[in-house]
């Protein structure tokens, strides 16, 4: 974050209010102290975000004195895009990639940091900390600078840009320990509680937005259950669990056998799926 | 993940305080496709249960349009789709695993010769290296280039893994002759530890647990082996150095210095030096966001502050008193070249080194290493995956230590300033002779119908013909000849002596 800072223009911070976003908003208070944190966050609303996603973001971003910006792609959401109508890739494609490089522009920034991990998703294994995209937001695999030792390469043209991954070697679990040894708030979607779903099988859909369409005859049913990571909520299913504190959460994670990202839906829509969405410009 | 410690078995603080004991371990594999690399990976990730069942369902999917048999471990670790499609692996790839003893990272690369770029790369940030050797092959020259490699960016620990012991039979005597071999390449590079494991990646033999098909072999299993072998002792015993990436200054009356510790440890009270100005002071106060500290080491984020009112700017060095870093304008260091297009002598490059950037011209490569036989070659450039001994000059003062003895204070990086590519990367070895030859003035050079004319610049411009014609007709003794101009800096005829980019040939 400090080289950022240092050597580009207008960084950013790519605010997604999930745990990780809270780990990077920490970490960046501590690059910065005793001084402030010296840019904004950047949030993609898609409009379908959980409601106590909202909440918390506007709550704890206020709170901590930041300045948050959000954009939303108002022009397809008028169109009607959502995941149903849509299908899942078109939908992502109008309000995170398209909104996203939309917000990018606006605000002028040539540096996005944000909060992907290695350990996530099997092309993101491959991703630099320090990640070149040409002048249309795109990632080219082949086209990536090689890194070595620590030594970040950040110079860039007028109008490319770079995304920034302070997490890149960090692990789901040690986001949650970090997380519990840091005391650092997280939305209270990722506690197990007794919440509205739609169980279809092993999985279990919340039904926030009135489009979710319903099974002939099916009623949501109180189950208790958590959110292991966070997206939309359409696109984004509860797993069933107890764990209602960090410990618990931690101790679930140890034993469990499923990835994070399992419970997205869009990583799932075609083999290589979050490659080809990476190369369009997806975060 | 359950090979980490339950903390049902343990109250969960202390559980978690055994978590915050464990170390990281950085390691990179080398090895080319058919060492089964890929294999071995995916068997240590699968064997300490990192892998998740989505994601292996997802590669037993995949697996059923090859055709592998049960799992195919390789596909685990294959991250992009063109290279699932051809079956090869063409870029560095990070993966994690932990076990109750260690966390671990692996910077997984490919071994073809033409990746030497990419082997480079992953062997950087790692303090291991594993080595395949297919024991049906056993030490080809690809083993002593990855060898080398690992020797040449400072790697502390060498395991060399003899693979597909399952297809000779376990038979002790394949593995003593290949380890035999492999030995000799090793007296090459005495400041590498080196370890000798037989395996099946494929059956498992000697990945997690110890073998049962080769009760000869008393050692230690591989994971057995990466759970144990001490390492960053080198990072620990440095002298204290801490590049300043950015200077804090919230209000009038605090003024600190980010930045994180590369090596060695600080304490309040502490004499240093600043470089390059070379002021004399002391540390003040470590300052973080979770309060003071009486004693930082290497490897932490911290904010300095100064006894004394010291102009200090991003890039500059504190470095302990007594242990002092070098300073100079020209370095000699070794040169790995990672771009397609070559490296052009006279060039001016961007040159990143801790925190800082600056205009560094590349004024010859004195020598060339073969990563083939690892022998001096001829040559007077590097193009991609070549390595060579360069002498660079810096524009302002260059403050270092020698890449054997810090890695993170010895290691740059070149950047083309026109396509912004990181195209080099670089060990410092040592301070050069400032090349203080001054340009010979109104001499310059030209060619013509591939005859180097030679001549005073009044020669070419009233009357060319008079000029004498040194024909040569050999390409190597024309570009011999070429670097020799350069080196006197006998400018191309027309080339604006101001401008350093202009002697371009």
């Amino acid at each position: 974050m400090r080289e950022v800072v240092a050597e580009c223009q207008r960084p950013v911070l790519l605010y997604s209010i999930g745990k990780d976003s809270s780990v990077l908003l920490r970490l960046a208070q501590k690059a910065f102290y005793p001084g402030p944190v010296p840019f904004p966050l950047l949030h993609i609303d898609t409009g379908y975000k959980f409601r106590e996603m909202i909440e918390f973001r506007d709550r704890y971003t206020a709170e901590l004195g930041l300045k948050l910006i959000v954009h939303t792609n108002h022009a397809a959401l008028e169109e009607g895009a959502n995941p149903f109508a849509w299908g899942t890739q078109r939908c992502c494609g109008a309000l995170k990639t398209t909104s996203l490089l939309d917000g990018l522009r606006e605000g002028g920034f040539d540096a996005a940091m944000g909060g992907a991990r290695r350990d996530e998703e099997r092309s993101r294994a491959k991703e630099r900390v320090f990640s070149f995209r040409d002048t249309r937001g795109q990632w080219d695999p082949r086209n990536q600078r090689p890194e070595l030792w620590n030594i970040f390469n950040t110079r860039i043209h007028p109008g490319e840009s770079l995304r920034v991954f302070p997490l890149s070697n960090w692990t789901e679990l040690d986001i949650w320990q970090y997380i519990y040894a840091e005391n650092i708030p997280i939305v209270p979607l990722y506690f197990a509680k007794p919440r509205p779903m739609l169980v279809r099988g092993d999985s279990l859909l919340p039904v926030e937005q009135p489009f979710v369409r319903r099974l002939p005859g099916e009623q949501p049913q109180m189950v208790m259950c958590r959110m292991r990571s966070l997206g939309c909520s359409p696109c984004t299913g509860a797993i069933r669990s107890e764990a209602d504190t960090l410990p618990k959460i931690i101790e679930e994670l140890i034993s469990v056998r499923r990835s994070e990202r399992q419970n997205r839906v869009i990583d799932h829509d075609q083999d290589g799926s979050m490659e080809i969405k990476k190369q369009e410009g997806y975060f | 993940m359950a090979a980490i410690a339950s903390p049902v078995e343990n109250t969960f603080d202390e559980f978690l305080a055994l978590e915050s004991k464990k170390d990281l371990l950085r390691f990179t594999t080398a090895g080319s496709v058919d060492d089964g690399k890929s294999t071995l990976i995916g068997r240590l990730l699968y064997d300490s249960r990192s892998v998740y069942d989505d994601q292996l369902e997802s590669v037993t999917k995949a697996s059923a349009g090859r055709n592998a048999g049960a799992i195919d471990f390789s596909l685990l670790t294959d991250g992009l789709r063109a290279e699932r499609e051809q079956g090869i692996t063409i870029d560095v790839a990070y993966r994690y695993f932990a076990t109750p003893k260690r966390k671990f990272i692996i910077a997984d690369t490919p071994g073809h010769e033409q990746y030497t770029r990419n082997m480079v790369t992953g062997a950087s940030t790692a303090e291991l290296a594993i080595v395949l050797v297919d024991a049906r092959k056993g030490v080809l020259e690809q083993s002593r280039r990855h060898a080398y490699i690992a020797g040449l960016l400072g790697i502390e620990q060498l395991v060399v893994a003899i693979n597909k012991m399952d297809l000779v039979g376990y038979d002790e005597a394949v593995f003593r002759h290949i380890e035999t071999d492999f030995r000799k390449i090793l007296t090459r590079f005495p400041a590498v530890e080196s370890y000798f494991v037989p395996v099946s990646a494929l059956v498992g033999d000697n990945i997690v647990t110890r073998s049962q098909n080769m009760p000869w072999f008393e050692g230690r299993s591989l994971l057995e082996h990466l759970e144990t072998v001490p390492v960053g002792g080198r990072v620990r015993a440095a002298a204290f150095r801490f590049p300043v990436q950015r200077v804090v200054r919230p209000s009038h009356d605090f003024r600190g210095y980010a930045g994180t510790i590369v090596s060695g440890s600080v304490q309040p009270g502490d004499p240093v030096v600043i470089w390059p100005s070379g002021r004399e002071t002391t540390i003040a106060r470590i300052v973080t966001f979770d309060g003071d500290l009486e004693r930082a080491e290497a490897g932490k984020s911290v904010t300095l502050t100064l006894a004394d009112e010291i102009d200090l700017s991003r890039g500059d060095f504190i470095a302990s008193r007594g242990h002092a870093p070098q300073k100079t304008h020209a370095i000699e260091a070794t040169l790995v070249w990672l771009n397609e297009k070559p490296s052009e002598v006279g060039k001016r490059y961007r040159l990143k080194h801790a925190a800082r950037q600056d205009w560094a011209t590349l004024k010859q490569i004195n020598r060339r290493i073969s990563v083939k036989t690892l022998e001096e070659e001829a040559g007077y450039s590097l193009e991609l995956n070549a390595i060579g001994e360069a002498t660079i000059e810096t524009a302002r003062a260059f403050v270092f230590d020698n890449y054997a003895q810090n890695r993170a204070t010895g290691s740059f990086i070149l950047i083309d300033p026109a396509t912004n590519a990181t195209v080099a990367a670089g060990m410092i070895s040592d301070a050069a002779e400032s090349s203080a030859i001054e340009p010979l003035a109104g001499i310059c050079w030209k060619l013509e119908h591939g005859a180097l004319i030679l001549a005073s610049e009044q020669g070419f411009t009233a009357s060319e013909k008079s000029a004498e014609p040194l024909q040569i007709e050999d390409p190597e003794a024309l570009e011999a000849l070429r670097h020799l101009l350069r080196r006197l800096r006998i400018r191309p005829f027309g080339a604006a002596d101001s401008s350093e980019s202009d002697w371009e040939i």
